[in-house]
C-alpha cells in the first residue's frame, strides 16, 4: 500500500524516486531486472561460446593463434577422415547399446522397487549412490577391475573355471568396446530407475486392480496398463540419456583414451585429443559442432515426447 | 483354493493393494533375487575401491596366497601416502572452494531468474523458460574449446575462478527450471496478500516465497554442489598447475605416473574423494531422489 501511495504521489513531482517506484511495478522492467544474473552467465560462458565453437571451426585456430578464416577446410578434411568417421560409429554404438541396456535395466529395476520391499527407502538410497559419486573416481575403480592381469572378474571366473586365461578387457577392440559399455550403464542404471520409479509411483493403484479383476495377467497388466501410463516419462528420461551417453567424455578417457588404436574414440573425446592435447583448436571445435545435429534430433524427441504428455493429461497445447 | 481359505488368508492379510496376489516363492524369484545381483553388481565396485585402499603392496597382487575379496593385514599406508605426501588436500580443498563458489553463484541467479520466470509472468517469460530448458541440454563437450579460448584470452586460465566462471553454464539452467516447478506449487494468493498489503516484489521473494521454497533451495544446492565436485571436462581443459587441480582431474593426472600403477593410493583417492558428496547424499536421500525426478516431470 504505502509503495503504490508513494509511486502515485511521486508521479507527480516526478524524479528519479517515481522512476524507481513505477520500474518497481513494471513487471516487464522487472523480469528483465531479475533475470539480468542469470542471463549474464548464459550469455556470456554459453550462448557466445556455442557460437564462438562454430566460428573456431571455421578458422584454422591453434593454442596460441587466433587462425585464420578458412571456410570448410576443417570439415572437409574430416569428411574424408577414417578416425573421424570411426570415432561417429562408435559413439553411435556407444549411444545406442548403452541406452538400450540402460532402459531395459532400469525399468526392470525400478519394477522391483516399485513392490512392497522391506527397507524400501534404504535399497532406493544405495540405488543411486552410482550416480552420486565422481565418475572420474568410480570410472578409476573400473580401471582397476578391468585390470588385464589382476581384474578380479578374470580371477574370479578362472576359480570358476569358465576361463584360463585373464580376459584382456581393455586390450582389445571388441573387448574394450564392451567394457566402456558395461561401466557407462552401471553408472546410468541408477538415473533411469529412480526417475522411472517416480513415474511409477504416480500410477492409480485402482487400475490395475480394475485391469486384475477383469482378468488381465501380470504381463498385460505391464503392457497394457503400466507402459502407456509411463510412456511419455520414459520419452523424457531416456532423451536426457541419450544425450549425456552421446556426449559423454569422462569414462573413456580414464578407461583407454580412445585406444586401442580408436575402438574407443566418441567424438568428445576425439575432439580433445585434437583440439586441446593436439592444439588443434580449429579441428577439435568441427568435431565439437559436427555433435550438434545428433543433439539437436533428441531434443525434437524429447520435445514431441513432452507435448504428447500434455494431451494425454488432457492439457491444452 | 475354497473360498474359507481366502477369507482367513484376508484376515491375518497386513499386506497392501494387490500384494496379497503372489505367493513368497514367487517373490523371491521375480523381486528379491533379482534386487540382490542389482544391488550386488551396483555396489561392487565401492566394495573394490574401499578394500584396495587399505590392502598392502604384497597382498595387492598375491592373489595365490591371499583371496582378493578380503584384506588380512589392513594397512593406512595408502592413505597417508595421499594425505601427506602428495598435493591431495590442496585439491581436496581447490574442489570444495570451487563447488561452493559456483553453488552459490548459481543459486544467486537461479533463484531470481525462476521467480521472473515463474511468477512475474513478463512479456516473453514463456519463451525464457523454454530457452532456460534448453540451455540445460547444451552438455560441457560442445562448450570446452570454445570456453578453453575465452578463459585463456580473459586471463584466468588455471585459476580456480575459471571454473566457479564456468560450472553456472549448467548449474544455472538446471537450478532455474527446478525451483521454477518449486515456486509453481507455492500458491500464488500468499503473494496477492503480500502484494495488497503493500511488499514490493523484492520483499515478496526474499520474504514470502524463500522461506517457502527451503527444501527445493536445498534440493537444487546439493544438486549443483554435487555436480561441480564431480565436474571434469572443464577442470581438465582449464587448470594446469598442480596445486589448482580439482579432485578428479589430480587423482587421474598426478597419481598415474608410470605403466607401474599404485592402485592402493589411486583406490584411496578415489574412496576419499567420493566421501564428501556421499555423505551429503546420505543426509539430504530425499532432496536428492526430489531434485533428479523433479527435472524430469516438470
Amino acid at each position: 500500500m504505502a509503495e503504490a501511495i508513494t509511486g502515485k504521489t511521486a508521479t507527480e513531482t516526478g524524479g528519479f524516486r517515481s522512476w524507481m517506484a513505477r520500474a518497481g511495478q513494471d513487471v516487464n522492467f522487472l523480469g528483465a531486472a531479475f533475470l539480468l544474473p542469470a542471463a549474464v552467465f548464459l550469455i556470456l560462458f554459453l550462448s557466445y561460446p556455442l557460437l564462438l565453437g562454430v566460428w573456431l571451426s571455421f578458422t584454422d585456430a591453434r593454442i596460441g593463434s587466433d587462425g585464420q578464416f578458412i571456410g570448410v577446410e576443417n570439415y572437409q578434411s574430416l569428411w574424408g577422415d577414417s578416425v573421424f568417421w570411426l570415432s561417429v560409429f562408435n559413439t553411435v554404438l556407444y549411444t545406442v547399446v548403452a541406452s538400450i541396456f540402460k532402459f531395459a535395466l532400469g525399468l526392470w529395476l525400478a519394477l522391483i522397487l516399485n513392490e512392497n520391499l522391506p527397507f524400501k527407502a534404504m535399497f532406493r538410497a544405495i540405488v543411486l549412490l552410482p550416480w552420486v559419486v565422481p565418475t572420474v573416481l568410480s570410472a578409476i575403480a573400473f580401471w582397476w577391475i578391468y585390470d588385464s592381469q589382476f581384474s578380479i572378474i578374470s580371477w574370479s571366473l578362472q576359480q570358476m573355471g569358465l576361463i584360463d586365461q585373464p580376459i584382456n578387457f581393455l586390450g582389445d577392440a571388441t573387448n574394450a568396446r564392451a567394457s566402456v559399455i558395461a561401466a557407462n550403464v552401471w553408472r546410468g542404471i541408477p538415473f533411469v530407475a529412480i526417475s522411472l520409479l517416480a513415474g511409477l509411483q504416480t500410477i492409480p493403484p485402482s487400475l490395475h486392480e480394475a485391469a486384475t479383476l477383469d482378468g488381465a495377467t501380470p504381463w498385460h497388466r505391464f503392457r497394457y496398463v503400466t507402459l502407456p501410463m509411463l510412456t511419455p516419462i520414459i520419452a523424457v528420461v531416456m532423451t536426457f540419456s541419450v544425450l549425456f551417453t552421446f556426449t559423454d567424455f569422462q569414462l573413456i578417457y580414464v578407461l583407454t583414451r580412445g585406444g586401442p588404436v580408436n575402438a574407443t574414440h566418441l567424438m568428445a573425446t576425439l575432439s580433445f585429443q585434437r583440439g586441446i592435447s593436439g592444439g588443434q583448436l580449429g579441428e577439435g571445435a568441427a568435431i565439437a559442432v559436427a555433435m550438434i545435429p545428433f543433439l539437436l534430433s533428441a531434443i525434437l524427441f524429447s520435445y514431441f515426447g513432452l507435448q504428447r504428455r500434455r494431451w494425454q493429461q488432457g492439457g491444452k497445447d | 483354493m475354497s473360498m474359507s481359505n481366502i477369507s482367513a488368508d484376508l484376515r491375518d492379510d497386513q499386506s497392501v493393494g494387490m500384494s496379497y496376489l503372489s505367493r513368497l516363492p514367487q517373490r523371491v524369484v521375480f523381486v528379491y533375487l533379482p534386487l540382490a545381483i542389482f544391488v550386488f553388481v551396483l555396489l561392487f565396485p565401492f566394495y573394490w575401491m574401499a578394500i584396495t585402499a587399505v590392502k598392502p603392496d604384497n597382498e595387492l597382487t598375491d592373489y595365490a596366497h591371499f583371496s582378493p575379496f578380503w584384506v588380512v593385514h589392513p594397512t593406512l599406508a595408502h592413505i597417508k601416502y595421499l594425505l601427506f605426501e602428495t598435493s591431495y588436500p590442496g585439491w581436496l580443498w581447490n574442489t570444495m572452494v570451487v563447488a561452493v563458489g559456483a553453488t552459490a553463484l548459481s543459486l544467486f541467479a537461479s533463484v531470481f531468474a525462476a521467480y521472473a520466470i515463474e511468477r512475474l509472468r513478463f512479456a516473453g517469460s514463456r519463451i525464457v523458460g523454454l530457452a532456460i530448458f534448453l540451455a540445460y541440454l547444451v552438455p560441457p563437450s560442445i562448450l570446452f574449446i570454445p570456453l578453453a579460448v575465452m578463459v585463456f584470452n580473459l586471463g584466468i586460465y588455471d585459476s580456480k575462478l575459471a571454473l566457479i566462471l564456468t560450472y553456472p553454464t549448467f548449474l544455472v539452467p538446471f537450478c532455474t527450471w527446478l525451483l521454477m516447478g518449486y515456486f509453481r506449487s507455492i500458491p500464488y494468493e500468499l503473494e496477492e496478500c503480500a502484494l495488497v498489503d503493500g511488499a514490493s516484489r523484492l520483499q515478496i521473494l526474499i520474504k514470502v516465497l524463500l522461506p517457502l521454497s527451503i527444501p527445493g533451495l536445498i534440493s537444487a544446492g546439493i544438486f549443483a554442489f554435487t555436480l561441480s565436485w564431480n565436474e571434469f571436462i572443464y577442470a581438465l581443459t582449464f587448470i594446469q598447475s598442480s596445486e589448482n587441480k580439482t579432485v578428479p582431474v589430480g587423482v587421474l593426472t598426478e597419481l598415474v605416473r608410470s605403466d607401474v600403477y599404485e592402485w592402493g593410493s589411486l583406490m584411496a583417492g578415489a574412496l576419499i574423494g567420493s566421501l564428501p558428496v556421499v555423505i551429503l547424499y546420505s543426509f539430504f536421500v530425499e532432496h536428492y531422489v526430489s531434485s533428479m525426478t523433479g527435472a524430469v516431470k516438470e
